[in-house]
């Protein structure tokens, strides 16, 4: 290594101690609602008893639990059964457990690591997967995250999302941040800090950077960071309110709300700025425009029936359907991933609740019993929902399966809000 | 005044990271039979910024493969606002008379119900009162900024915010002002007076302000 990358690498160092970085403060994650018929599984630790480490085995624990679809049973005074070993069905059904991770971690030479895990049903006694990860020392969590998502999708039928990343802001202490952490909270790291609001951060559709909100010139302006070199540019600074940002399928475009001709319209901008081209023509309030997966509709919402509730209109132009119709109040659509669901807020009576919609029978849930929900957004596997809203006059974060069965909160000392689960 | 928003950005990219292997172990013994090499990589990283403006941003720990891969210092460019002539905007004397509380133009919070830009007739007079300055002082500007209380949509409230803030301006218009005399911006609910969470919070930040430029 030069004397310059040394002497660059000390002031790294050093400005990351006083700069936006990793955060310190722990996230706390609370289940709060589980399915009804939890799949029992013994999750054997990886490392010997007394071993130093994190153990891969407690972060899949942990990760399962964390998603209300398993009941961890309880191992212990089996030992650490080996990784290559044949396996002893009988003494794990005695304990009435339905699959079965054991796993080790060892030393390559190379100083990597090389984490084995295998999955096994022990009622039908047979191996569901088993991989070998050599990996550096660092990837220790992203792998048990990774084994997590494997068993997920080996016994529920779809992928895990604990390898996912989400956003948020954070407020303490009056300041701002837009945060990056792990779905279980942990390597949080902040992204933006400002001592004005930060608002709608949006994951663009390859995760690479970040669409949001800030007040800095007092009053919203759009503005795209990339998460790999931290470079940003305001992507929409045009006269009056800049918000709302969307990002079409394919990263190109961003639907943004802005006031420049009338009061809330909603445009299409590129995503490195540019021309801004108005797609909605109404005198009412049309803003929280929200891609269609497939990139041919815009859901949004409007109040030109006399009430804000969510339209949907072709891209291309053409006339807007509305979408809702319970209720006086309903806003803020997301669409999951595989198009089948329509995510909002509902306003009864005096509380704000997240609900769905089948997209396929227009039939609608309300998920939620908190009282303030806001900012849905879904999950990659389109199985659950973040949201945000408040406890004990503090803002919290929420995931709520579309089921509506399964609940967590994730808290923090400070205020949460904003969240958007990476894709 | 002009206002020039310097945002400095010094950043500087460390990434350490390697390939990680992937194999697919079969069967009950330690028998690999297939070889995936698919490739991830972790990476130990940072990088910093600082601004004047208070405002600093950062990349992630960068993901990659390969030794000491990226560095680079990055400077970014000083956003201004738009600057405005010194010959609008209120004297001296105009702006210690506007905030004199014996003065009705000290009065600056125009109130909303939930949901609704309709100017309810307590604010008529108080609105009546400034549209009177404004016209007999052609120089005079303003902004209208519009509020709102913290439930529901972020997004939806800065929409109703700038109705808020359009609903005052219209008022003022109707009322003879100069429609370049009034801007108009909405803080949506990012902005609260009180920060309680419950009606007696609520109704001071569904709200409108009027600030005269140069006070």
């Amino acid at each position: 290594m030069s004397f310059f990358f040394r002497l660059l690498a000390a002031a790294c160092a050093f400005l990351a101690a006083a700069l936006p970085g990793h955060v310190q403060a722990g996230m706390t994650i609370e289940i709060v609602g589980a399915a009804a018929n939890r799949i029992p599984v013994v999750i054997a630790p990886f490392l010997p008893a007394g071993a130093s480490g994190d153990d891969p085995a407690e972060i899949i624990r942990a990760d399962l639990s964390r998603s209300g679809l398993f009941k961890m049973v309880d191992g212990n005074g089996l030992g650490k059964p080996g990784e290559a070993q044949s396996v002893d069905y009988g003494q794990w059904r005695d304990r009435a457990a339905d699959a079965l991770v054991v796993g080790q971690v060892s030393h390559a030479a190379d100083g990597r690591l090389d984490i084995r895990f295998r999955l096994y049903d022990v009622v039908r006694k047979t191996q569901l997967a088993g991989f070998s990860y050599l990996v550096p020392p660092t990837m220790n969590r992203s792998i048990a995250h990774k084994i997590a998502d494997l068993v997920h999708e080996k016994l529920i039928g779809e992928p895990g999302n604990f390898s996912g990343r989400v956003a948020y802001i954070l407020k303490h202490n009056g300041r701002y941040e837009l945060q990056v952490a792990d779905s279980d909270g942990v390597n949080a790291f902040t992204v933006v800090r400002s001592p004005e609001p930060i608002i709608s951060p949006v994951w663009s559709p390859n995760g690479s950077k970040l669409a949001y909100v800030s007040f800095e010139q007092k009053k919203p302006v759009v503005y795209v960071q990339s998460l790999t070199d931290g470079r940003r540019k305001a992507v929409a600074n045009f006269r009056g309110s800049n918000y709302s940002p969307a990002w079409s399928p394919d990263g190109s475009k961003l639907a943004i709300s802005l006031s420049k001709d009338d009061i809330a319209q909603i445009y299409l901008i590129g995503a490195d700025g540019g021309d801004a081209r108005r797609l909605s023509k109404s005198g009412a309030l049309e803003t929280e425009p929200a891609f269609s997966p497939d990139g041919r509709w815009l859901y949004f919402t409007s109040d030109r029936g006399g009430s804000p509730q969510i339209y949907r209109m072709p891209v291309d132009g053409g006339e807007a359907k509305r979408m809702t119709f319970e209720g006086a109040y309903n806003v803020s659509p997301a669409i999951s991933p595989d198009g089948k669901y329509l995510a909002y807020v509902r306003r009864d009576g005096g509380s704000f609740h997240v609900a769905v919609q089948d997209l396929e029978n227009g039939q609608t849930q309300v998920l939620t019993d908190t009282q303030f929900d806001e900012s849905p957004s879904f999950a990659p596997n389109s199985r659950n929902i973040l949201y945000a809203t408040m406890v004990n006059g503090r803002g919290v974060l929420a995931t709520v399966s579309v089921d509506g069965r399964v609940k967590q909160r994730l808290t923090i000392s400070g205020d949460l809000r904003e969240p958007a689960w990476a894709p | 005044m002009n206002m020039i928003q310097r945002v400095f950005l010094v950043l500087a990219v460390l990434s350490l990271g390697g390939c990680a292997d992937l194999k697919e172990l079969t069967g009950t013994s330690d028998a690999p039979i297939e070889d995936h090499g698919a490739s991830t990589a972790a990476a130990q990283g940072t990088a910093g910024t600082n601004g004047s403006q208070g405002v600093e941003t950062a990349a992630l720990p960068a993901a990659g493969s390969g030794d000491v891969r990226a560095m680079a210092a990055n400077q970014q460019n000083a956003e201004s606002q738009s600057g405005r002539s010194s010959v609008v905007g209120v004297s001296t004397a105009q702006a210690a008379m506007l905030k004199d509380p014996n003065n009705p133009l000290s009065k600056r919070v125009i109130y909303f119900d939930f949901d609704s830009d309709a100017i309810k007739d307590e604010f008529r007079g108080l609105i009546e009162a400034h549209a009177g300055f404004l016209k007999r002082n052609s120089a005079a500007r303003i902004i209208l900024q519009g509020h709102t209380d913290e439930r529901g949509s972020r997004d939806y409230n800065l929409a109703l915010g700038q109705r808020r803030a359009e609903s005052v301006k219209q008022a003022l218009v109707l009322m003879g002002v100069q429609n370049d005399q009034v801007e108009t911006v909405s803080l949506g609910e990012e902005k609260p007076v009180a920060e309680g969470h419950d009606e007696s919070a609520w109704k001071q930040n569904r709200r409108d302000e009027i600030h005269y430029l140069g006070e």
